[in-house]
């Protein structure tokens, strides 16, 4: 091809103000290889492709829950005065019941997420070999999204967060051996005081995040180096009849539709039904009739309450959490039984075990809220 | 692409008029939509970090300020206390007069402090001195005197108001 007469202007000779720094930046950072690497990158189209948004969905709402947490923290006052700092954040100053309702309900829609992700990862099989650190990363990601919710819960201070508190942090420590000690540290001291609250905090918003940051990085990295995982049902077919989809801009623009949408359930959600604050806590009062664990610790509270009716002390206490422990490891350990892509009798075991632990926290949570009547 | 095109088909469907308008429509209307999320988002966080600002403001609009037993004040001394939120400052000199000024420096907003030995008000940060008796920049960075406000000695309390 002759480019002598090639109408496409000289790249060194920028047309306009934007283009002359973008030729700036990109000689400098190279955003053009970028681009070409995204362009490149594409995401598989078939029945399924629902199912991969609800990893960046839950990216979308842990960068909600930065943002909000870090406008929460301008008056937030952990300690002693940690009730009252809340109470002045939902009731005095403007807005401050929006910012903390939207924490509230992005934390819980960012664990809704989490777990849709983890669920759909599972069924499709993307823990099978490349993938299996991109599945323990996730675990270490779930575990440290849970607990984010359980140390946030406290912070308000409120007589449901006082006894949320209480309750969970009985449980670890029904461990035998380390449980009181560990528990004992965790809390500062036999009781949840102030002091728990300080801990908290500074878990919360500090070791929390920085543990969190960098696997979510890793998790990240490993999506861009692996790519989207096919089910089992794509696989099957020959590669001619495989569908796909370039990542940008097709698959990112669809992506950001979703987190738009995303970010409309939450703002109606956060505005229509304004988080609630309880009345301080009282360590002379009783508990709260109907008092429950948030819904995504239910299944876990109503396992240990039917072991504790049929096991009665604490036997049924620590028979539910070895029960409970065991079933997060064999979760955990599943990409090295599950290995076969050609599918096959473990292959159809995995997916038995993972209808037996949705299902199983399903009815376990309904059965929780009805027990509570 | 088996060949390369003479022109590329970026610049020849710009080059359409209907084309360019539907695009132009479109990049406008997302950027407008945008414009819209950014202003629902960023009006209530705006809102949000003003509120301390906000109340001080309320409470800086107040004009007088009543010190309860300042008429005690020994001769040759100050009384800092806060005028709204800033703080200020009430002079009983030696020969009996009573003056009082806001006590930011007028420099770079330090609290300034009355030194009767020098016979001074002098702003520690950067070397600021004011004349004690009117405020008057003397000496050092300040570009202007300090603020002045009008003290009524009644029993058993001084007021101090706004000029």
């Amino acid at each position: 091809m002759d480019v002598s007469w090639s109408p496409k202007p000289d790249a060194r000779r920028p047309r306009s103000l934007t283009a002359a720094v973008y030729t700036w930046v990109d000689e400098r950072l190279g955003l053009e290889e970028l681009l070409a690497l995204a362009r490149k990158k594409t995401v598989p189209d078939h029945q399924y492709s629902f199912w991969y948004y609800w990893g960046g969905l839950s990216l979308f709402f842990f960068f909600v829950q930065v943002f909000s947490g870090v406008l929460l923290l301008v008056y937030y006052r952990p300690g002693a005065e940690a009730y009252e700092s809340v109470r002045e954040i939902t009731y005095d100053i403007r807005f401050g019941w929006l910012i903390r309702s939207a924490h509230s309900w992005s934390a819980n829609l960012m664990v809704l997420a989490v777990f849709v992700h983890m669920f759909s990862v599972y069924f499709m099989k993307a823990y099978r070999k490349p993938r299996e650190f991109g599945w323990w990363s996730g675990m270490a990601l779930l575990a440290l999204t849970l607990l984010f919710g359980f140390s946030g819960y406290l912070l308000p201070m409120d007589d449901l967060a006082y006894f949320a508190t209480k309750v969970g942090l009985e449980i670890p420590a029904a461990l035998p051996l380390v449980g009181t000690l560990m528990t004992d540290i965790v809390r500062g001291g036999p009781e949840v005081t102030e002091t728990t609250i300080q801990r908290f905090f500074a878990l919360h918003v500090v070791i929390l995040p920085l543990i969190y940051i960098p696997i979510l990085a890793f998790h990240l990295w490993l999506v861009q180096k692996h790519g989207n995982a096919l089910p089992p049902s794509e696989e099957a077919k020959p590669e001619s009849e495989r569908r796909s989809i370039p990542f940008f801009p097709d698959f990112f623009s669809l992506d950001l539709g979703m987190w738009l949408i995303a970010l409309n359930v939450l703002s109606i959600l956060a505005s229509l039904y304004p988080w609630q604050l309880g009345p301080q806590a009282d360590p002379l009062a009783p508990a709260p009739v109907g008092i429950h664990p948030e819904w995504y610790f239910m299944s876990q509270f109503q396992v240990l309450k039917v072991f504790g009716r049929w096991f009665p002390g604490a036997a049924g206490e620590a028979l539910g959490i070895s029960l409970f422990t065991l079933a997060i490891v064999v979760w955990a350990l599943i990409p090295l039984y599950d290995t076969r892509s050609a599918g096959g009798r473990r292959a159809q075991i995995a997916t038995y075990f993972g209808y037996f632990a949705l299902l199983g926290m399903i009815v376990f949570s309904i059965w929780g809220y009805l027990d509570l009547k | 692409m088996p060949n390369a095109p003479a022109t590329s088909p970026l610049a020849e469907q710009a080059s359409t008029p209907t084309d360019t308008t539907r695009r132009t429509f479109i990049a406008l209307g997302v950027g407008a939509l945008g414009a819209c999320y950014a202003g629902l988002i960023g009006y209530p966080v705006y809102q949000y970090l003003a509120t301390p600002a906000r109340k001080a403001a309320a409470t800086g609009t107040v004009t007088q300020a009543v010190l309860d037993g300042a008429d005690q004040l020994p001769a040759g001394s100050a009384l800092m206390f806060k005028f709204g939120t800033a703080p200020a400052m009430l002079i009983h000199h030696t020969d009996g007069s009573w003056v009082a000024f806001g006590a930011v420096c007028t420099h770079l907003a330090c609290t300034v402090n009355y030194e009767p030995e020098q016979s001074r008000i002098y702003c520690a940060c950067h070397g600021g001195v004011y004349d004690p008796k009117t405020g008057a920049n003397v000496a050092g960075p300040p570009p202007k005197p300090l603020t002045r406000y009008y003290v009524e000695v009644q029993d058993g309390r001084v007021l101090v108001s706004k000029a």
